[in-house]
This record gives C-alpha cells, sequence and structure tokens, in this order.
C-alpha cells in the first residue's frame, strides 16, 4: 500500500519536472523566433511606406525605396517557379509511377535528395559556370531564374513523388479497373488527390527562393536601376539587403530592414497559405 | 441484351445448385506467384452465371489472389506472374491478345477500403462510363441514375450529385464503388472483402445489395466472415495455403463438407 502511494508520488514529481522541462525548452525556442520577430517589426515597420515600393534604390544619403528590388524578386522567383515546377512535377510523377520499383528510380531518389541538400551558393556557382559564363559572362535574371529553378526542382521532385506515393494504392487500382489506362488514372485521378499536396510544395520552394541571395550573386548579379529586362543585370530584395545593410550608411540600412520585414511577410504570407490549402482539403471521413 | 430471355428460363430467386447454371468463368490448371512464392497453386474452378460464389479461407490462403486474376488487376505490379486459362465466355484472359479494355469492361471490381475519386458524386459514376462510351447528356444522366439505383445509393444522393463522394459516409461510399463499377455494365463482379471496413448496419446493406445484383451480374465474393459467406452466397470455394480444398453448393458446404479441412475451418478450430 505504501510502497505503491511512493511510487505514485514519484511518477507525479517525474511526470511534473519533465513537462516543466519540455515548456522551457519550446519557451527557448519560440523566445528567439519572437526576438527576431520583434527586431524585424521594430526596425522595419517605420520603413514601409509607399515610397519603398514606387522609388528604386537610392545612392547612400538619399531618399528612395526597393521598387528594382522588389520588381526583380516577383520575377526572377516566377519564373525560377515557372521552368522549375514542370520539371518537377513531371520528374516526381516518373518517380511515384513508374520508377518506384526500379533501380533506376531509387538513384533518381537519392540523387534528388542531395540537389534538395546541395549549399544554394554551388547551384549559383553552377548555372554561373555553365550558363552565365557560356553566354559571354552576361549576367542576367534568365541566370538568377535558372539558379532559383534548380532550389524548387527537388522541392517540387519530392513533394510529387511523395504525394502520389500516398494517394491509397486502391484509388490507383479502382480506376484502372474501370479500363482507363495508366497515363489518363494519373492525370485526371491521381493528380486530383495529390494537388493539395502538391501545390502545398511548389508554394513552400517559393517561399524558400523568395529568400535566396547566394545563388543570384553570381547569376543575376545586381543592378540599381529599375529593369525588366531578363536578359540583363536584375536586383533582388535579398541581393540589396546584402550590400545595404552592413554599409554604415543609415538611410541604406533602413531599406535593408524594410526589406528585410518585407520578404518575412511574403514568405509567412505562403506558409499561411499553404496551410489553409492543406486544411480546406482535409476529407470529411477519412 | 440475350441474357434476359435466359433469366426468365432460369429464375434466380430460389435457384438451386441442381439447375445447373451457366459456366461464366472457368479457371483451368490456374497458378499464381509473387516472384518465387506459389500462392495459388493448379487451381480448377468453374463459376457459375449470375450466382455469388464466395471465396473463403484464412489469411494468406490465396482467395484474394485468384480474386485479382479474374481482372489482372495484379498485372500493375513487377514479378507477378498467372500461368494456365482463365476463360471468360470461353476465351482465354490471360491471353496477351485479350484486350485489357474488354476484360476490364466485362469484369468490374470493388475493393475492401472504399476509395471514391476526388470527384463530384455524378463524376464518380460517369467517369468509367466515358472512357468506354460517347454519351450525350441525358443520355449519361441515365446511365448515372441506372447505377446508383442499382448501388441502392440513389435515393440518399439524388439531391447532392454535384457535391464531393468524399463527402459520404463509408457506407454511401462503398455503395458509390459498386455504382461506378456496375455503370460500366459488365458481366461479373469482383468483391474484395468490400464490407470489412464497414459498419455492421452498412455491411447488412451491402449483403442486401449483393442478393439484388445477381439478378443482372455474376458475382465473386472474397471474404473473411464465414456467416457473410453462408448469407449472401450460393456457391462457397475454401482455399488453403495456394490449394483449392474443396468447391460447391454454399449450403452443402457448411452443412456437410467433405474434407476435413474445410469442416475444421468452417467450425472454427483454425483460421
Amino acid at each position: 500500500m505504501s510502497a505503491s502511494t511512493s511510487l505514485y508520488r514519484r511518477r507525479r514529481l517525474v511526470n511534473a519536472v519533465a513537462i516543466v522541462l519540455a515548456c522551457a525548452a519550446a519557451l527557448f525556442g519560440l523566445a528567439f523566433l519572437a526576438w527576431i520577430l520583434w527586431t524585424l517589426l521594430s526596425k522595419g515597420l517605420a520603413n514601409l511606406n509607399l515610397a519603398l515600393f514606387t522609388q528604386d534604390q537610392p545612392p547612400p544619403l538619399e531618399e528612395g525605396g526597393l521598387r528594382n528590388a522588389i520588381v526583380g524578386s516577383l520575377m526572377m522567383c516566377g519564373m525560377g517557379v515557372l521552368i522549375g515546377t514542370p520539371l518537377g512535377i513531371a520528374a516526381g510523377t516518373w518517380l511515384a509511377e513508374v520508377g518506384n520499383n526500379r533501380r533506376l528510380g531509387t538513384v533518381v531518389r537519392f540523387v534528388n535528395d542531395i540537389l534538395l541538400s546541395a549549399p544554394s551558393i554551388v547551384l549559383g556557382l553552377f548555372v554561373y559556370a555553365a550558363f552565365v559564363m557560356q553566354t559571354g559572362g552576361n549576367f542576367s535574371a534568365i541566370g538568377g531564374a535558372l539558379a532559383l529553378a534548380f532550389i524548387v526542382l527537388p522541392v517540387v521532385v519530392r513533394t510529387t513523388d511523395e504525394m502520389l506515393r500516398l494517394v491509397p494504392v486502391q484509388m490507383r487500382e479502382a480506376a484502372l479497373s474501370l479500363g482507363v489506362p495508366q497515363w489518363k488514372v494519373t492525370m485526371q485521378v491521381l493528380y486530383r488527390s495529390a494537388l493539395p499536396g502538391i501545390v502545398t510544395g511548389i508554394l513552400l520552394a517559393l517561399a524558400r527562393i523568395s529568400g535566396e541571395t547566394a545563388p543570384l550573386l553570381f547569376t543575376a548579379f545586381g543592378n540599381e536601376f529599375f529593369s525588366l529586362d531578363p536578359t540583363g543585370a536584375m536586383s533582388a530584395v535579398p541581393l540589396v539587403m546584402y550590400k545595404f545593410a552592413g554599409s554604415g550608411y543609415e538611410n541604406w540600412e533602413r531599406l535593408a530592414w524594410a526589406g528585410a520585414l518585407l520578404v518575412t511577410l511574403f514568405v509567412l504570407a505562403i506558409s499561411l497559405g499553404a496551410r489553409a490549402i492543406l486544411l480546406r482539403n482535409k476529407p470529411a471521413h477519412d | 441484351m440475350t441474357d434476359l430471355h435466359l433469366d426468365v428460363a432460369h429464375p434466380v430467386r430460389g435457384a438451386t445448385p441442381m439447375q445447373a447454371p451457366a459456366t461464366k468463368i472457368s479457371a483451368r490448371d490456374l497458378n499464381f506467384w509473387y516472384d518465387k512464392f506459389h500462392a495459388v497453386k493448379h487451381i480448377h474452378l468453374d463459376v457459375p452465371e449470375k450466382r455469388v460464389t464466395a471465396l473463403i479461407g484464412p489469411s494468406g490462403c490465396g482467395k484474394s489472389t485468384l480474386l485479382r486474376v479474374f481482372n489482372r488487376i495484379y498485372a500493375l505490379y513487377p514479378k507477378l506472374e498467372a500461368k494456365g486459362q482463365v476463360l471468360l465466355d470461353g476465351e482465354d484472359i490471360l491471353d496477351p491478345k485479350y484486350p485489357m479494355n474488354r476484360l476490364r469492361s466485362k469484369v468490374g471490381m470493388v475493393f475492401q477500403k472504399p476509395v471514391p475519386f476526388p470527384m463530384t458524386i455524378y463524376e464518380n459514376v460517369a467517369y468509367g462510363i466515358r472512357h468506354h462510351e460517347r454519351l450525350g447528356k441525358a443520355e449519361m444522366d441515365v446511365r448515372v441514375e441506372q447505377a446508383l439505383r442499382q448501388a441502392a445509393l440513389w435515393d440518399e444522393v439524388k439531391d447532392k450529385l454535384k457535391e464531393s463522394g468524399l463527402g459520404l459516409s463509408g457506407g454511401q461510399q462503398q455503395r458509390l464503388c459498386i455504382a461506378r463499377a456496375v455503370a460500366l455494365k459488365p458481366d461479373v463482379l469482383l468483391l474484395d472483402e468490400p464490407t470489412s471496413a464497414l459498419d455492421p448496419i452498412s455491411t447488412s446493406r451491402i449483403e442486401q445489395l449483393v442478393e439484388e445484383l445477381k439478378r443482372d451480374f455474376t458475382i465473386m465474393i472474397v471474404t473473411h466472415n464465414m456467416q457473410q459467406a453462408a448469407r449472401v452466397s450460393d456457391y462457397t470455394a475454401f482455399m488453403y495455403l495456394g490449394d483449392l480444398i474443396e468447391h460447391g453448393a454454399t449450403e452443402q458446404i457448411f452443412s456437410n463438407p467433405s474434407k476435413q479441412q474445410t469442416e475444421d475451418y468452417i467450425t472454427g478450430r483454425f483460421g
């Protein structure tokens, strides 16, 4: 009797200690996140104004905005997603539907995982050597978009592959047992089922590349002036942040903080959007 | 269809095996391998037309495997191989020259887990039809209604045909899958443990449905539930370790089996 109550008391104590430790660890992590967000908001919020979107980056000590960088970021991220997504979906579909049981499939999946974790600066250097140098050392937005596409590609391959393999085997068999050929089953049934997951993957890839600096350094290079020419050098928000943040010029540093906040809000919005898509498509019955 | 007047000549209700219905499917020395594992061994089985034949046996005995040979759905996976003959109306469906399209339109299948396609209820039923026939909107509406009625689902979904099939309950989803299969007007329906994921009430609805469906279709049902086999089937085949131990009228198999193994399984001594 007394043995069991003391055992019970001991368990309660261990449980309480474990809960306190777990909460402390969670708070520790959250505190840094809150600190980062607070710093961003307190330094960046004051600089979010209309001029940020209507004026281009200024010389030191002059007023200006980030229009050229914002437009450049949107263009290159958009192009990167447009290049990386179709290739990624095609490759992911091959992996899930054809390569799944083959040795080549295993190899491709492995190589894709390596690409997924490749440092982005390496991808930038690769595009520099394979594209920029081959086009006469000409920095261009296309080069930047290609480097970003190499980041998008493995993410989309991975999510497409995984989402298609998550579709119940019986869904595939049910569609095939109606006499529908495999390619139609994939296009009309499996994609529909996997679509929310694939779209989420694309959005997360977009969120990831919108903050990338390294792959753009030797490809898009950056441009102080507004440009819509994809064959020429182009600016991007992270590139301007990289140049402005430690410059010592007070107005440049303010713009860098504004840019940081802008990118963070963009990523946050995309992540929320991705989450919303996933939640909305949760089936009512399992 | 010509089967209609056959129906009159051999009314199915109250039919006994004495009337010896025509054979629809006939397996001849059928063998099946999962790579090197011999899962189905030298099976000879005649499946009578417009009757329900139940396949029973302990897990891993090959009953689902056998069912999956009859529409060649196994061909989806590498390293699986069927040898022997499966005659459907006298033609060997294992012959590579037998068109898959025709086979799949003649032999429908319903699976263990209800898997409606991520489409509307209407589209779920129309999807398969579209692939085989070109129908106008009005004709398609008729076909969809007919299939949903055959699956005893029409009254529950007629006002929400444009809603997603995923919003239905499990039992309704399974009847939707049955509607989807019968919409192609197949000759044969293969049911692979169609009620094992359903609650008792949904299960009894499906069982009633099977009773009605056998007027139009030759049905093969795999089940773990011996009471279910006894309730719904006219014929029962008992399999064990890949062998077909015994096959005959359900009444006879359950009341007076001729093999000791069958009796042991049915009386619950193993399995």
